[in-house]
């Protein structure tokens, strides 16, 4: 295993001086913090009371703690509900059906004695050189497709990665022995059954990689938003952010006024802290998740850089 | 693959089996998506050469819309903006080649060195952070601190008795916050390809070094760095081969799209996004053909310098 050789080998001839090695860690230390800081300084300022920000402005540490933000997200905030509704739909089906396809061109191109194998792997790899550019690729897409305003924006230009097929047919070509797609033949299975109940169970290393990247993709999506959608109610919450973040205002003037008069909300309601509040619950998902799953991150890339 | 017999080979290549035919099915889906969303673009770069108009039906716009031959890439390069954007594109993209190379192989060898695991580990989760974070949200960071009215930054900057400063129309500062966030969001990513290099180098290497008596600093300099140089290589040129694009969020969205920052931010991805937006399609197309080609030739040449270098890193 790499890692092992990693703890013997260098480990064990590690022979910087203690100096070198506080001095590293310090570097480390600071760069560390500069990554992770940033993060923390939208979380406090997020926490932090609405007049505090407007007569004093951001923070570094919650100055004048409050909820109120969060509360009116609770609240006020059905379009902010709606959106992360949308953004976890579009990650959960995003996800499931990009893995699917990209599972399965992977499979039928790992397939050595496939007749077609030439042809579809030149399908899967001709993107990877020339495309058609962002102009025609969004007219075929609002246009011909009719994807304009749809859900489906949201997910089909990004189901499928040229580079995440190859690193399937990568992993099927080099992890899965023959014998055991033969025998399931023997067996009598066809290969859309083999595919399903044999080689997708074995393979949860990849899926999970492909899965991953997908799932990270998908839920940090904003272009698409912003290419194809027009309709507040579809927006994501990436979307709903990047509106808030040229116009503050635009939650209250969407929001469903209960009662109150859309500009008294617009008067009352924390925008400062709320567009704040809405990039933590973007963030706190992600960075919830990516320590957990940061070693399958690091074999998919590993996997990439093997050719099959 | 095991060596099959000569007969199967042969009946192989005449009859269409039931294995075949179930694979194909299998393939269809993912076929079909890659003929609707990637090829179908393809053909749509005609509307570079033609007079487009955004109303009604595609096909039958792309059919019907006259053939202006090379004028939209006249006015493209004709116009004030082609030399900034091209500037623009290439000149961060020279840097961000450099600075995405050099740092993160400091930093992966550096912390390779590190005495304590633990320590290593929780420093590379942190600064994996920035890599899994949107656009989105880091312009919103980037609010938070470059803000005029409230952001940290000024409000610093008042506290030792300076003027506050208009970030967001200031053209000067964001060469260098571009870099910046550049490399801050790529470098946790950047190190670990590299760290994963070096972990799996043969500790035998160092046994060796070690009993001939060599320094951490020679055998920094003899084993980890000769044996990173293909990756390297590796990294710079595909990087390369990616020159003509630029990462549109970064452009786009942490300069919050401020007109003051035109002549300094705007990249080939921004120019191409804006004018289709702003329905200049004749001007957006043209710029979109281009960079798909130029960038169909550096990736293909590229590609063909990695093969003389090593012919089993190459992608064909």
């Amino acid at each position: 295993m790499a890692t092992k050789t990693y703890e013997s080998g260098l480990d064990k001839f590690n022979r910087t001086s203690k100096g070198i090695n506080i001095l590293f860690n310090t570097i480390f230390l600071v760069i560390a913090l500069a990554c992770v800081v940033p993060v923390i300084v939208v979380l406090s300022i997020s926490l932090t009371n609405e007049s505090y920000i407007r007569d004093v402005g951001y923070s570094i540490f919650p100055a004048d703690f409050s909820f109120e933000a969060y509360s009116f997200i609770a609240k006020q905030g059905t379009m902010i509900l709606r959106a992360l509704g949308t953004s976890t739909l579009v990650t959960v089906v995003g996800t499931v059906l990009g893995v699917l396809l990209t599972t399965s061109m992977g499979y039928v191109i790992s397939r050595p004695s496939y007749k077609l194998k030439s042809f579809l792997t030149w399908i899967v790899f001709i993107p990877m050189v020339f495309n058609g550019g962002l102009v025609s690729s969004y007219f075929i897409n609002a246009n011909l497709l009719g994807l304009k305003d749809s859900f489906w924006a949201l997910i089909l230009p990004l189901a499928v990665s040229s580079f995440n097929v190859i690193i399937c047919k990568t992993f099927f070509t080099s992890t899965i022995p023959d014998g055991v797609i033969e025998s399931a033949e023997i067996d009598g299975a066809n290969q859309i059954r083999i595919f399903f109940s044999i080689i997708l169970p074995i393979s949860l290393p990849v899926l999970a990689t492909i899965g991953l990247f997908l799932c990270f993709s998908y839920w940090n999506d904003w272009f698409q938003s912003m290419l194809y959608i027009d309709n507040p109610n579809l927006y994501s919450l990436q979307a709903l952010l990047n509106n808030l973040m040229t116009n503050a205002d635009a939650l209250a003037r969407n929001a469903q006024s209960m009662g109150v008069s859309s500009a008294e909300l617009i008067a009352k309601m924390p925008k400062e802290s709320a567009r704040m509040a809405v990039a933590i619950l973007i963030i706190l998902p992600v960075a919830c998740a990516y320590p957990f799953f940061q070693r399958y991150f690091i074999s998919g890339l590993t996997v990439g850089a093997v050719k099959g | 693959m095991s060596a099959k017999p000569e007969q199967l080979k042969r009946r192989k290549r005449f009859t269409w089996r039931k294995q075949d035919f179930e694979l194909t099915l299998l393939a269809i889906p993912t076929t079909i998506w890659y003929i609707l969303f990637c090829y179908l673009p393809m053909f749509g770069i005609i509307i570079a050469f033609k007079q487009f108009k955004i109303s009604g039906g595609f096909i039958s716009n792309v059919v019907n819309s006259p053939w202006v031959g090379f004028k939209n890439f006249e006015f493209l390069f004709k116009s004030n903006d082609a030399w900034i954007i091209i500037r623009n594109t290439i000149g961060y993209n020279i840097i961000f080649i450099i600075t995405g190379i050099v740092l993160p192989v400091l930093f992966a060898i550096m912390i390779g060195l590190l005495h304590n695991r633990k320590a290593s580990k929780v420093y590379q989760t942190m600064m994996f952070l920035p890599y899994f974070l949107s656009w989105v949200v880091i312009s919103a960071v980037g609010w938070a601190f470059f803000s005029f009215d409230k952001g940290i930054l000024n409000q610093f900057l008042g506290n030792i008795g300076h003027d506050p400063v208009n970030w967001y129309m200031q053209p000067e500062y964001w060469p260098y916050i571009l870099v910046l966030l550049n490399i801050w969001k790529g470098i946790g990513y950047g190190m670990i390809i590299y760290l994963a290099t070096i972990t799996a180098i043969d500790s035998s290497y160092y046994e060796a070094a070690v009993i001939d008596g060599a320094s951490i600093w020679q055998q920094t300099r003899f084993i980890t760095l000769p044996l990173l140089k293909l990756v390297i290589v590796m990294m710079f040129i595909l990087s390369v081969g990616r020159i003509f694009y630029t990462d549109f969020g970064l452009f786009f969205q942490v300069t919050r799209d401020s007109n003051s920052l035109y002549n300094v931010a705007t990249t080939v991805d921004v120019l191409v996004y804006k004018q289709l937006k702003s329905a200049t399609i004749g001007m957006a197309s043209a710029a979109a053909f281009v960079q798909s080609v130029l960038g169909c030739i550096t990736i293909l040449s590229a590609n063909w310098i990695v093969k003389k270098i090593d012919p089993d890193s190459a992608m064909i």
